[in-house]
């Protein structure tokens, strides 16, 4: 049995070898649509990993309220420099937060931009004001020392939690515990804790808050207080701005829209007309994310089989030819004693080992190409091995099933037709 | 016509082919071809049968029905004593793959496979291919004069050889008989004359040949020549009691 199998598919081969090109042709065919379709599920799954990555790390369970500059601030800088454009969520916000949501963790933070100074290092970067919530809440943990805590927040205290980058940065050859970090000319912080290494871009104003230094809460309304002034271009503006982000984490996934929903009507109502608030719910584009990923998939699906579709006709095409040429090679088979179905399989074989070769090397192709894409692009692309088989096993499904029209043709010929056919 | 049988008498050898009142007619829109029109005829173990005709007298349906690659309108095909003229496909494939040996004009053998692979297509199909059927292609090889050249391709042999192909292959399955469709037709006199010698040698081991011709110097090579004509056996002749029996066998020896 596997002896004959084994020699219908040498047959199959040295037929094909009789017509190298074509059957090559015919071959790259197939070998483009299965090559194509594990390199487009390689680079869908890439992407959609890494945004499904980065929604999760905002955290599921969570809903980040953010203070955005409103749109009419640009023009209204030049109306006086003397008072200060208010923007953004209150304080008084983010209580009634807590109060309608009491089972929640509501986080404030504070942002801003200072010169950081240690010795003769120095960065610009974030000073993060904040509660003892947020480790918990934005799922970070200190490497080493602690994080800040409710004492600090009651005392004011002049501590700071450095990201990891920024402590890399200020202390590149020290340890930065219990060092001092100055902002500006005279504020001093004594370095209590080093968070991990986070590597996300789930910070504030496109930084990670591994470039950012954290400081109590009220320690960053005390020394910075509410309102930032910034010079640009030679005039002055100054900007009034409670609190920049509202972090808010619910107990389960489940509680998510509720606390969407109200969150939304709370503040986002009051805000919407200025449009100085932008409510992110993570687990929302986390389903959009996931409802565009198996639209991808069916587009990819269709894209696929149209391709295949196409391998499948070419296949069809050289097999009828096929069988036309070798009208006397049927007469001659049937007449030595072949009966109809072997030359059903005769022919069969012939289109399937044509397409899973097409398929084999389109596998091979499929697996390079990804690689490649990572390389150029720096584009995470993800191979699974489910849709590698699924490729070749549709490829070879093709093979067969275009091959059965032109097989059942060979067989159906009247064989005295045949041997007389020149 | 009536009956025509080769063997007169009590023949003691077995009958292996034997077509009763065999007619085969052919719709051509209207008109109905009888192509044949009650032939009856006898082959016997060992029998070397020619079949002759002018074209249009039969010849080829009557070959076709022989060969079990057709079946009779009407009347019996038996082959070793089995009545197959109302076979199916199937079984009818299986009769040539058993008890038929072919032989065509153009030697039809498959350009892509080398001499040994050719030898063993008759066995494949029955799945009979393996070491024994190595060994039988090698002895029929060297039977017909092709020893050393198992691994070549048909189009790397000239047209005697690659008869003689053919000729083994016919013998793979061990036949109940050889059927030759004019056999010599794309071959040279010399080769012919070959080939023809060939059949001759394979008698003593009891082969039976039935080949159809319109050749008279192949035709009386064979024992027998049954004469179609319109579809009927016209006449058999024993060449044999022939003076072109004689004639043939001086030239064989000058």
């Amino acid at each position: 049995m596997i002896r004959d199998t084994m020699r219908m598919v040498q047959l199959g081969l040295k037929s094909l070898m009789l017509h190298k090109l074509r059957s090559s042709l015919t071959t790259a065919g197939i070998l483009f649509g299965v090559a194509s379709v594990i390199a487009m599920l390689a680079v869908g799954e890439g992407a959609s990993k890494e945004a499904l990555d980065r929604f999760r790390d905002m955290g599921v369970t969570n809903i980040l309220v953010r203070s955005v500059k409103p749109p009419d601030t640009a023009q209204s800088s030049s109306q006086s420099a003397m008072t200060a454009v208010a923007y953004g969520l209150l304080y008084l916000e983010a209580e009634l937060i807590q109060a309608a949501l009491p089972a929640a963790k509501v986080v404030r933070i504070r942002e801003v931009q200072r010169p950081l100074m240690r010795g003769e290092y120095f960065k610009t970067t974030i000073v993060v004001g904040t509660e003892p919530g947020f480790l918990e809440v934005a799922n970070m943990k200190a490497r080493e020392g602690r994080w800040l805590s409710e004492t600090d927040e009651l005392r004011l205290s002049n501590v700071c939690v450095l990201g990891a980058s920024i402590a890399q940065t200020l202390f590149p050859l020290e340890n930065p515990m219990d060092q001092t970090v100055l902002t500006g000319t005279d504020d001093r912080y004594r370095v209590v804790g080093v968070l991990d290494y986070q590597g996300r871009a789930a910070g504030p104003a496109g930084t990670t808050y591994d470039e950012c230094m954290f400081i109590p809460m009220s320690t960053s309304r005390r020394r910075f207080g509410e309102e930032v002034s910034t010079s640009s271009g030679g005039s002055f503006k100054r900007e009034r701005i409670e609190l920049n982000e509202v972090k808010v984490k619910v107990p389960g996934s489940e509680d998510v829209q509720t606390a969407a929903r109200i969150i939304r009507d709370l503040v986002g109502e009051a805000h919407k007309a200025q449009s100085d608030v932008e409510i992110t719910v993570p687990l929302e584009l986390l389903k959009q994310e996931e409802a565009s990923k198996r639209m991808f998939n069916i587009v990819l699906a269709v894209i696929a089989s149209i391709s295949l579709l196409v391998g499948g006709i070419g296949i069809m095409n050289v097999m009828l030819a096929t069988v036309t040429e070798r009208t006397r090679e049927i007469g001659i088979r049937r007449a030595l004693g072949a009966k109809k179905h072997h030359i059903v399989q005769q022919f069969l074989v012939e289109a399937g080992v044509l397409s899973a070769l097409g398929g084999l090397v389109g596998v091979g192709l499929g697996l390079i190409v990804p690689r490649l894409i990572t390389l150029w692009f720096q584009q995470l692309t993800i191979v699974q091995w489910p849709h590698v088989l699924l490729a070749f096993g549709i490829s070879a499904a093709v093979g067969v099933v275009f091959g059965i029209y032109p097989a059942w043709r060979a067989a159906n010929m009247d064989p005295v037709e045949a041997l007389r056919h020149e | 016509m009536g009956q025509a049988s080769p063997a007169e008498g009590n023949d003691p050898r077995p009958v292996i082919a034997e077509f009763v009142d065999v007619h085969r007619h052919y719709k051509m829109g209207d008109n109905v071809v009888r192509a044949l029109n009650g032939v009856s005829v006898q082959v016997r173990k060992g029998d070397y049968l020619a079949i002759m005709g002018r074209s249009g007298s039969g010849k080829s349906t009557m070959l076709n029905l022989l060969g079990c690659l057709d079946r009779p309108t009407s009347g019996e095909y038996r082959v070793g004593g089995r009545d197959v003229s109302r076979l199916d496909d199937d079984d009818l494939s299986d009769v040539r793959g058993r008890e038929i040996g072919f032989i065509f004009q153009s030697f039809n053998l498959i350009p892509q496979l080398t001499v040994l692979e050719n030898l063993e297509v008759p066995l494949f199909y029955q799945g009979r291919v393996g070491p024994a059927s190595r060994e039988k292609a090698e002895y029929l090889a060297s039977r017909v004069g092709l020893g050393g050249r198992l691994e070549h391709r048909p189009l790397e042999l000239s047209g005697g050889q690659q008869q003689r192909v053919a000729i083994a292959r016919a013998l793979m399955n061990d036949p109940l008989f050889l059927l030759a469709d004019e056999a010599t037709g794309n071959l040279d006199s010399n080769t012919e004359r070959e080939i023809l010698d060939l059949f001759d040698s394979l008698r003593p081991d009891g082969v039976t040949i039935v080949i159809v011709t319109h050749n008279p110097k192949v035709a009386e090579r064979a024992d027998h020549t049954l004469w179609l004509k319109d579809g009927k056996v016209e006449q058999l002749i024993d060449n044999r009691l022939t003076a072109g029996r004689d004639s043939a066998a001086a030239g064989d020896h000058p």
